[in-house]
């Protein structure tokens, strides 16, 4: 039956499902960040798209410095490896540090504020973060620049995967799998599912929650840094307004899955991706924006807790 | 005597402030007292998104698409393009309820969802609105919007000033007043609307709603009754305010203008100013989209004709600083004021217990009962 709806779709079909995960793993890396931090301390926390932009901007400024690429973001031919293994260092670091900072300087003084302050912060924080994007690399989108050359490695197949896809697969599934294993096997990941369980009783347990929250904040940072580095690589354009529509994409993805679930995220944004792309490619690019929110909003009615969420019930 | 006592007679000091601008004379009421029109149009959408958010607890992310609504369907009434041409009244009056039936219609299906899910939901809804407003090409006119929108006064009544062929009421400011006291007397009327409403059966269930759901449901109060009714007259005060800032910019302006960061600015402007209290979100609208519309360009302008600024530099205009501003304002108030400028007394004492008379007493005496008896005390309370 899939081969039939296939046919029926046309030859393009594969590739827009193929462009749908990419994009949607990257996606999914950037859930990750938001997932990780509601699960701990219940944050939206509406700056982390900022940060992803952030991010990328870093890596521009990066290559540029290099010599990758000129002014424009252009790329100029040379030290394109170099530029690629700095970006993928420099730039999680920058936005795990920046990430920490944040919640050092802002969202730890109110800890024990009712919910909507520190969202409201976020709120803040996204702003700043958006005015200093202005300010370093203005208001229109740039290009970033194209290391990863976009050459077809299979011409004869109906499906053309180029360098591009292949290096956001190689980049992010490790990554991912190595979360995955850093929760599931670390000391620290332990203390992380017991804090996100229930961070009193953590407390109690002799965990250091302040730690883990830090730790929470600098992971999801340095996964937006890897997702703005990939990103770049990949779409090879931008400004300072991706960060707000490529954050939404990915909080959507997070609670799609079910917030606070990290597998969850991951495939909410492989769904959101393909959902995006399938949607451009057949309803037209200017319905996409809708077409994501009609189908978190519908998920969310029927299913609350998103698709891999536990069903919680209301404490009195 | 109090802050909060003084605001009474402020509030009423500053209508009668807003009611002299048009007799002012001088070179920058003529320039900038044009703004002042939208910026009681985002006073009356504040407190609308006040009903919501204040009063009744529930975190709407996507007002700003309800004041878009309110905008289109003035638009639709009143351009050329189509065959209604309705008068004034009837544009606010259907710009009203339109958007209040649309508010009722997208949040009653949401109704169960609680806190950030429904936070989301809203925020999808106002990103839903703005798109397809944008992609209805045919009935919107895509990203240029509806103009000219000039309505006549009332039917049958050849108003000059309310003349189809006259220049919008953008381009001069002599135009200006009618629409200018219209607005404002408007606002007026919404501020008494709500004071009354505030203390009426429905006002005070909305609040016993936000305080605790459960315990209002407990009381027999019905919450998806209170909750829609509350979306429905926050929804419709939006579009009341959408309507009139389709007529004061003429046109329903880009569909960009009713999207994310519009909300987000009316959610700022509340919490500033102190959620929940007219006189505070009326404040907070006054001095952030004051601040926005008209300081910001009057500095700019000023700086721009002192040759302060020649090469156009971002970080050196005051406008490129905007969102920066914006953004240090809410988290300072966030961490030293969270109760907003003007807070409202409840939302006062919850905050800084300390400070207060009722809930001090109570605290000392608490401190002052034997230790063993308050553990027990305790105990039974949050039991």
């Amino acid at each position: 039956m899939f081969e039939s709806i296939a046919t029926a779709l046309g030859p393009e079909f594969y590739q827009y499902l193929l462009a749908g995960l990419v994009t949607g793993l990257l996606y999914a890396l950037i859930a990750l960040g938001y997932t990780m931090v509601y699960g701990i301390i219940e944050l939206i926390n509406f700056a982390h798209g900022d940060l992803f932009m952030l991010g990328a901007f870093f890596a521009l400024q990066l290559g540029i410095w290099v010599g990758a690429a000129d002014a424009k973001g252009q790329a100029t031919g040379q030290s394109a490896i170099l530029a690629v293994a700095v970006m993928l260092v420099a730039a999680p670091v920058f936005c795990a540090s920046l990430n920490v900072f944040v919640d050092r300087a802002v969202y730890k003084p109110l800890r024990t504020a009712p919910k909507l302050a520190p969202l409201v912060s976020a709120i803040g924080v996204s702003f700043i973060f958006m005015n200093a994007g202005v300010f370093w690399m203005g208001t229109y989108d740039l290009n970033f620049p194209a290391l990863v050359p976009n050459t077809n490695l299979t011409p004869d197949w109906t499906v053309a995967i180029t360098y591009q896809h292949l290096m956001v697969l190689l980049v992010t599934i490790p990554v991912m799998v190595g979360l995955t294993l850093f929760v599931r096997y670390t000391a620290l990941g332990k203390a992380m599912r017991a804090t996100a369980q229930n961070p009193t009783a953590a407390q109690l347990m002799g965990i250091n929650v302040d730690r883990v929250i830090t730790a929470t904040f600098a992971i999801g940072g340095a996964l937006a840094g890897v997702a703005a580095v990939v990103y770049g690589l990949y779409v090879n354009s931008a400004g300072y307004q991706m960060g707000f529509q490529t954050g939404l994409f990915a909080f959507t993805a997070a609670v799609l899955g079910g917030i606070g679930n990290i597998p969850g995220a991951v495939l909410g944004g492989i769904l959101i991706g393909i959902i995006e792309k399938l949607g451009t490619g057949y309803v037209g690019d200017q319905w996409r924006q809708p077409l994501i929110f009609a189908i978190l909003i519908v998920i969310l009615i029927f299913r609350p807790n998103g698709i891999l969420g536990a069903r919680t019930r209301e404490k009195v | 005597m109090t802050l909060r006592g003084i605001a009474g007679y402020w509030m009423v000091a500053g209508f009668l402030l807003l009611a002299a601008v048009p007799f002012m004379q001088g070179r920058y009421v003529a320039i900038y007292g044009t703004q002042l029109i939208p910026v009681l149009c985002f006073a009356i959408l504040a407190l609308g998104l006040n009903v919501i958010l204040g009063y009744t607890g529930l975190l709407h992310l996507g007002i700003a698409a309800f004041f878009g609504i309110g905008a289109y369907v003035a638009g639709i009434l009143s351009t050329s393009g189509f065959p209604f041409g309705a008068s004034f009244p009837v544009v606010v009056v259907v710009a009203t309820l339109a958007a209040a039936a649309i508010g009722i219609a997208t949040t009653a299906p949401t109704l169960r969802l609680r806190g950030d899910y429904l936070a989301l939901v809203t925020l999808g809804f106002g990103i839903i609105t703005v798109s397809v407003i944008r992609n209805l090409d045919a009935i919107t006119d895509g990203t240029k919007g509806l103009t000219p929108v000039r309505p006549n006064f009332l039917p049958g009544f050849d108003d000059p000033v309310f003349d189809k062929t006259r220049p919008g009421w953008k381009d001069t400011w002599r135009g200006y007043p009618r629409l200018y006291f219209l607005c404002l007397a408007v606002l007026a009327g919404v501020v008494i609307f709500l004071r009354n409403l505030e203390r009426s059966r429905l006002g005070r269930a909305w609040v016993a709603l936000r305080e605790d759901e459960l315990a209002a449901s407990c009381m027999g109060l019905n919450p998806a009754r209170l909750k829609l009714s509350a979306i429905a007259l926050g929804a419709g005060l939006a579009g009341l305010a959408g309507a009139l800032f389709a007529l004061s910019q003429d046109g329903t302006t880009e569909p960009r203008a009713y999207g994310f960061e519009r909300s987000m600015l009316v959610i700022c402007c509340i919490i500033l100013g102190g959620l929940g209290n007219r006189p505070g979100v009326l404040l907070g609208v006054f001095i952030l989209v004051g601040y926005d519309q008209i300081a910001t360009p009057m500095i700019d302008n000023w700086m721009q004709e002192k040759k302060l600024n020649p090469n156009g530099k971002e970080y050196l205009k005051v406008s490129g600083w905007r969102l920066c501003i914006f953004g240090v304002a809410l988290i300072l108030m966030m961490r030293f004021r969270p109760e907003g400028l003007l807070p409202a007394a409840r939302l006062k004492r919850e905050l800084h217990p300390e400070r207060d008379e009722v809930a001090g007493e109570a605290a000392a005496k608490l401190e002052a009962e034997d230790r063993g008896q308050r553990t027990e005390d305790r105990g039974q309370r949050t039991n």
